[in-house]
């Protein structure tokens, strides 16, 4: 699939803004669409719904060990107790990064992904290479985001192929006991709820800790 | 006639690196957000359910050289059309020419926050006993079927372990269809790296799992 597309037409729409345009007038003169809904679809999606909601999530659990244990047993719930539930996060499950094991998810079929929790998903996770490749070469996909493990280190690739949508719970980072929840959630990135990334370190580079 | 979705794109090569991109980065045009919202919008209106939608996508005949919201966009067109929604002309023409389809289920600015947080849960009560148990060892049906399934390419005639029993779904290959709900069994398959990709020399100590409704397995 190509990337984005570049439709530079100086001082005129491009075809598809025209054709997005034509199709939103049919549908709101026959009364389908409420344009002020479709505004606030969008300004939820941009302001609303995205990675700090599971940013809390991670850290909430990283604090509190009773919360983690339900979150690993129900995430649904877990989630769903934090505030945070809904569309294509209806069924949710939680898979845990631990010394000998590294989690990532894909949708190899489509793009599906947790939007309550993550928000809409990036570009490069909707796209071929990434579908392609991560069910077959995860450890190259990693290398690309600059992620390296031990060989002795199991990486689960999680496939979703129906409506159950997989949140990543990234180990702490190294020397994080002393801050905040808050402080935490600032550390814990989009790509390692995703699994294509390590959260940051308390001084805040993103170099990967030492693993065992 | 066969069904042909060009998505199925797991274990494909040549597709290239992939580039990683910042948090933030939603849309790269002012079109792509009008199209996101249209097409949630839409669903709501119940003409159509998201696997139909799905099978719509995956079907685009040039799906391959379209961007996401390009291919959103051609889908829901073809949606509209396949309902009768929405006629050829008044997509050409950019104005709706004759009265819609009547309906009460059009969603309000007011309502989105519930909506999206009510979500559409696929779990339903099972009309049977699983199948399957933790720890069982299936393999998966070898044939591509002639409609949308959820099962990919890479994964058909493996063998693998259940390692979760999800409960009974919506399934999604005669959802699409419009053949009903038929909720089935839906289970976490593992797959070894070793049986997904014999001819490769590539070990990586990696496992795939997807989740299979029970149609798709049998019996190791």
């Amino acid at each position: 699939m190509s990337g984005p597309e570049h439709e530079h037409e100086r001082g005129s729409l491009s075809s598809t803004e025209l054709r997005v345009r034509a199709l939103e007038t049919v549908l709101t003169q026959k009364g389908y669409v409420d344009p002020a809904a479709l505004d606030e679809l969008i300004d939820t999606y941009q302001t609303k719904i995205g990675p700090r909601n599971g940013a809390q999530v991670v850290a909430h659990a990283w604090r509190d060990a009773e919360f983690r244990r339900q979150l690993l047993e129900d995430a649904t719930a877990a989630i769903a107790s934090l505030g945070f539930s809904g569309r294509q996060g209806e069924h949710m499950v939680a898979v845990e990064n631990t010394p000998e094991q590294h989690n990532v998810v894909v949708c190899t079929l489509c793009s599906c992904y947790p939007w309550p929790i993550l928000g809409l998903p990036p570009t490069w996770y909707k796209s071929a290479p990434y579908r392609a490749r991560v069910v077959k070469d995860p450890r190259g996909v990693l290398s690309d985001f600059g992620v390296h493990l031990p060989e002795t280190m199991r990486i689960r690739v999680w496939d979703s192929t129906a409506e159950v949508r997989y949140l990543v719970l990234p180990q702490p980072p190294a020397a994080s006991e002393h801050l905040t929840e808050r402080e935490l959630a600032d550390l814990v990135t989009r790509d390692s709820m995703i699994g294509t990334g390590l959260p940051l370190n308390p001084g805040g580079a993103s170099t990967p800790r030492a693993s065992p | 006639m066969s069904y042909r979705s060009n998505a199925d794109l797991g274990g494909q090569d040549g597709h290239g690196a992939v580039h990683p991109e910042p948090e933030g980065e939603l849309f790269h045009a002012a079109w792509e957000p009008r199209v996101l919202a249209l097409t949630l919008a839409m669903g709501a209106m119940g003409l159509w359910n998201i696997d139909t939608g799905r099978a719509a996508r995956e079907t685009l005949a040039d799906y391959r050289d379209l961007s996401y919201y390009r291919i959103w966009l051609a889908g829901l067109e073809k949606l509209l059309l396949q309902s009768g929604a929405v006629q050829a002309d008044e997509l050409a023409q950019g104005r709706s020419l004759r009265s819609g389809l009547a309906t009460s289920k059009v969603l309000r600015a007011a309502e989105v926050a519930a909506v999206l947080a009510r979500g559409a849960p696929t779990a339903r009560p099972s009309l049977g006993p699983a199948r399957y148990a933790l720890g069982h060892r299936v393999r998966t049906r070898d044939t591509a079927p002639p409609h949308h399934t959820r099962l990919p390419g890479y994964a058909r005639g493996k063998r693998g372990v259940i390692e979760r029993v999800h409960g009974a779904h919506v399934f999604a290959d005669t959802h699409a269809q419009g053949l009903g709900e038929q909720p089935q069994w839906l289970y976490s398959v593992a797959f070894d790296e070793t049986e997904l990709w014999a001819d490769s020399t590539s070990r990586q100590n990696a496992t795939v799992s997807v989740d299979a409704w029970e149609p798709y397995l049998e019996p190791a």
